[in-house]
């Protein structure tokens, strides 16, 4: 185990392939130092990915600048890559690869744990039924999110969706909650962003960050959400705490993967995109959830762009075919100014039937939710047909529609600055619209 | 010489994802196809997947089960001897399993003992697949125990009425190639099909409760039938269902890919709903096989294996057996994903040429049969399928519908307005409707699509003009169809009484609204 291996036979894009290799193991990961950097500098590090007799590839996490092929020494850990886990981890912040980036030092635990994290037994998941309060009424009144659900956003370049997830923490947050935001290539302004909202609201102290930033190694993706979801899963399942996962931006970790399998010369799928794409992306998404008997809960809200808006793009689809619902961003409606602009019609919560009614939010909620979707469905049919053939002609139904969706988008979608409604207050207001238009 | 023990051995030479490349040790007997195999120090669950020969020597392509994480090249992998196969014995039903048949609730007992009544006695003469022991597994499945693949002969001697553990032995057989003990466990190869004497034609329902379904595209028992849409449309709601009410025997539930959150809601419901028909939990009838989305890519390539397996085995008992497979593009992407990883060349979309035969032969184990034992039985399979991007001229659903005979296109504006089930009327068709509804039935069905379809065209219009210049006769028409839509297609799977129609209802109902 600690032998060290001189050198590499070749090194294309991020990958390093070695050779003489006799005890490498699938996946463990490597630490490798070069032999004319300074003796104190900090090494890099890689994971095995694929091995052919004594031939090993080994992913290099932060690219493989200034390495060379004969400058490089490789030592075989041994071990998966790991996170060092402890109540310490909370108001922290962390590079992507789950290094110290705030200067504190480093986390002082014996406890590390493997950060791919290991399948759940369906049979040891409890289903998620505890609705929980956003403050958002497009969101807790037609798309509740549920404890334990994973619940994404879909959204397009510079639609609010970050001011969004932060309000949503900062809603969420109580004593028994935890923040973990997890930065894949976002710009440094975004990460900041929510560093301030989370220090404003004063979740910041109960927060563990994780930034891979724009410029920072893309190859460094593919950790940062491991790292992230393993340090949730920890306070959440560990220390029974309430945690809400915060993954931005899920598009650029996908590219991420997108670039290792074209480097690897695997064959691509759709888009370019690898053919395991969905494997893997559930294999973060399916760690939200409840386990029974602990007491904790992870909740995730991922973040994803959807290039030109496209909610076909392999992304957003695989990922609304892993998640439990998705809340998707409107440009129109942004460009309006509503806010948050969400469209509820593709928006959806596959977990609120049995996280609604009576005893949970209340008992006319489902049914107040069913008659919003149906009379909105219309709304966008009465548009299409305004501008064909102008106010006159339209049908006394179509005129009352019309008004509705005007009323619906400004007063039941929109929401001032910083306004948090209760959930009486949006099931209120959904009533008063349809009794007063229709 | 060359000496060769009984056991294949080799050693891991590359390893790639859930791709292993092993190298054969010579002097051992040969790696078979199919072959299960241990893998490494933890002795890993895999499946030989190819086999080629080499200069220094043979290599043996095997895909594990589990997370290759760890392994290392010169372990050892050793074959069992046995194909991949699934443990056939009571406690199958009410019980969930994972692609390769391991119990996931909880360990399988050797020790639990079965209450089993004979049905031969010594002397008797038994023929293929002759059932000589049967055991109430559950409250609605008797378990009929078989005789395996290729055994008959005379009874010798057999064991009183009694419990008994599924490894004891019942029974003593002479059969043309000596004596044969009979116990209750058996191992079923998962990837060849069961044979039976002859198939029957479909002329049977497989009554859903759903009024869509059941009145408009209507499903035969041993029918296959897909069901296509976006996320979001409600694939698995109505999978789930068609689990709760259809009138089968036994469901064979596969979750391939899908969320666990989802398999922990089907066992949650399942186990607190009651079959109207029989009164015991609806857990009773079936059998879920979980392939959640985190779990091992192989292992879910397998889990439709696994899963139409079983059901043959209670077809051959003489039950009808609905498969439900949610979803057969998981599948068909875990075949991706294993093909890339052999280096295999793709066709389209990066899927391996053979996605066409792989889906025909799955759909093509659906049937309604006379078993070699003499029963009937039938297999109804509905394979949900996921568009990518709902987009249904990819692969696997244009691959999908050339071996399926009934079509249930889910639509995603329906979904969107919240109709539900949101079965696309224009798109959706069913082969069986004209041998499974007759009479008053089918003149009111073709009525009822007629007005749909009218309806449709007429909105074209108005999407240009409005409704406000349509002539009376195209209002009525649209109006008609709303109630239908409204009233009949529209269907809510959470309400108590509208969640299951009988059809004869279903025949009123139509009846009243034309």
């Amino acid at each position: 185990m600690n032998v060290e291996y001189l050198g590499a036979r070749e090194i294309r894009g991020s990958l390093m392939i070695l050779e003489g290799i006799d005890d490498a193991a699938y996946d463990e990961s490597v630490r490798i130092s070069l032999t004319d950097r300074a003796s104190d500098a900090s090494p890099l590090w890689g994971r095995v990915i694929r091995i052919d007799g004594d031939v090993a590839v080994v992913l290099v996490f932060e690219g493989t600048r200034d390495l060379s092929l004969a400058n490089t020494v490789t030592r075989f850990t041994g071990r998966p890559m790991e996170m060092p886990l402890s109540l310490e981890l909370m108001g922290r912040t962390f590079d992507g690869m789950g290094r110290p980036k705030d200067g504190l030092g480093n986390v002082h635990t014996r406890l590390r744990r493997g950060i791919n994290g290991i399948p759940i037994n369906p049979t040891q998941r409890d289903y998620p039924r505890g609705h929980v309060v956003t403050g958002f009424s497009a969101i807790d009144g037609l798309a509740t999110l549920v404890r334990g659900q994973k619940l994404p956003i879909f959204t397009g370049d510079g639609l609010p969706h970050d001011k969004l997830a932060a309000m949503i923490a900062a809603n969420l947050c109580t004593p028994s909650t935890a923040v973990v935001f997890a930065a894949m290539g976002v710009k440094h302004d975004t990460a900041e962003f929510f560093r301030r909202s989370f220090s404003e609201s004063g979740a910041l102290e109960r927060s563990v960050l994780f930034l891979n930033l724009a410029n920072d190694p893309p190859t460094e993706r593919i950790i940062t959400p491991r790292c992230a979801l393993t340090a949730a899963e920890y306070l959440a399942f560990d220390r029974g705490m309430d945690v809400l996962a915060i993954l931005t931006d899920m598009t650029a970790y996908a590219e991420a993967l997108r670039e290792i399998s074209s480097a690897r010369g695997e064959i691509p799928s759709r888009k370019g995109y690898p053919g395991y794409l969905y494997s893997d992306l559930a294999s973060l998404y399916e760690r939200a959830g409840i386990i029974k008997g602990k007491r904790g809960s992870l909740t995730q809200i991922p973040i994803l762009t959807m290039p030109g808006d496209d909610i076909t793009h392999p992304v957003a689809d695989f990922t609304g075919y892993i998640t439990e619902g998705q809340i998707v961003l409107d440009r129109v409606l942004y460009q309006r100014g509503i806010y948050p602009p969400i469209n509820i019609l593709p928006s959806l919560s596959r977990l609120m039937k049995d996280g609604i009614g009576g005893g949970k939010t209340r008992k006319d909620h489902p049914d107040l939710a069913k008659r919003l979707f149906s009379s909105y469905a219309k709304v966008s049919d009465a548009r299409a047909i305004l501008s064909i053939v102008g106010e006159e002609d339209l049908s006394e139904e179509d005129k009352s529609t019309l008004v509705f969706g005007q009323r619906f988008e400004q007063e039941f979608i929109n929401q001032r600055e910083g306004e948090s409604r209760t959930m009486e207050e949006t099931l209120d207001l959904g009533w008063d619209l349809l009794s007063s238009v229709l | 010489m060359k000496t060769s023990t009984d056991t294949a051995i080799g050693k891991i030479h590359g390893i790639n994802g859930p791709v292993l490349r092993v190298a054969h040790e010579r002097d051992t007997r040969d790696f078979f196809m199919s072959e299960r195999v241990r893998v490494g120090e933890q002795s890993f669950a895999g499946e030989v997947i190819s086999l080629r020969g080499g200069p220094s020597s043979d290599i043996a392509v095997v895909q594990v089960y589990e997370d290759t994480a760890g392994l290392k090249p010169g372990q050892e992998v050793r074959g069992t001897g046995h194909p991949l196969s699934v443990r056939l014995a009571p406690g199958l039903v009410g019980h969930i399993f994972d692609g390769i048949g391991r119990r996931l609730d909880g360990a399988y007992s050797d020790e639990k003992k079965w209450p089993i009544q004979m049905l031969v006695k010594p002397g008797d003469e038994l023929h293929l697949y002759r059932i000589p022991v049967q055991v109430a597994e559950t409250p609605s499945i008797t378990y009929k125990a078989m005789l395996p693949p290729g055994v008959r002969g005379t009874v010798i001697s057999c064991v009183p009425d009694g419990d008994y553990t599924a490894e004891e032995p019942l029974l003593e057989i002479k059969t043309p190639d000596g004596i044969r003990v009979f116990c209750l466990a058996q191992h079923q190869p998962v990837r060849v099909p069961r044979p039976v004497r002859r198939r029957l034609p479909l002329t049977r329902s497989l009554i859903t409760g759903q009024r869509v379904i059941d009145s408009l595209f209507p499903i035969a028992k041993g029918g296959v039938a897909a069901i296509p849409g976006g996320f979001g449309t409600g694939k698995s709601i109505t999978q789930h269902q068609l689990a709760k009410w259809c009138d089968a025997d036994l469901i064979v539930y596969i979750g391939c890919g899908e969320r666990g959150n989802e398999m922990a809601e089907v066992l949650e419901d399942f186990s607190r709903l009651t079959d109207p028909r029989t009164g015991a939990s609806l857990m009773a009838r079936t059998v879920l096989i979980a392939n959640t989305s985190d779990m091992p890519v192989a292992a879910r390539e397998a889990s439709i294996y696994t899963g139409i397996a079983i059901a043959e085995c209670y077809r051959d008992m003489g039950y009808h057996v609905a498969v439900m497979a949610d979803s057969t593009s998981r599948w068909a992407e875990a075949l991706r994903e294993l093909s890339g990883r052999m280096d295999e060349l793709p066709a389209e979309e990066g899927y391996p040429a053979y996605l066409a035969s792989r889906l025909s032969e799955f759909y093509e184990r659906a049937g309604y049969a006379e078993n070699l034992n003499g029963s009937e039985g039938s297999i109804t399979i509905v394979g949900a399928v996921s568009p990518q991007g709902a987009d249904f001229s990819e692969p696997v659903t244009q691959n999908t519908k050339r071996f399926v005979h009934c079509f249930w296109a889910l639509d995603r504006r329906l979904a969107y307005a919240r109709h539900f089930p949101a079965i696309d009327w224009m798109a959706s068709y069913s082969d069986y409707a004209e041998d499974l509804i007759r009479g008053e039935h089918a003149e009111n069905r073709r009525r009822m699509l007629a007005i749909l379809h009218e309806e449709s065209r007429i909105l074209e219009t108005v999407k240009l003009t409005g409704t406000e210049s349509l002539p009376e006769s195209q209002r009525t028409v649209l109006s008609k169809a709303k109630i239908i839509r409204e009233t009949f297609l529209q269907q809510n799977a959470y309400d108590p009484v509208d969640t299951f129609t009988l059809p004869y209802k279903q025949a009123e109902m139509m009846k009243g609204l034309l």
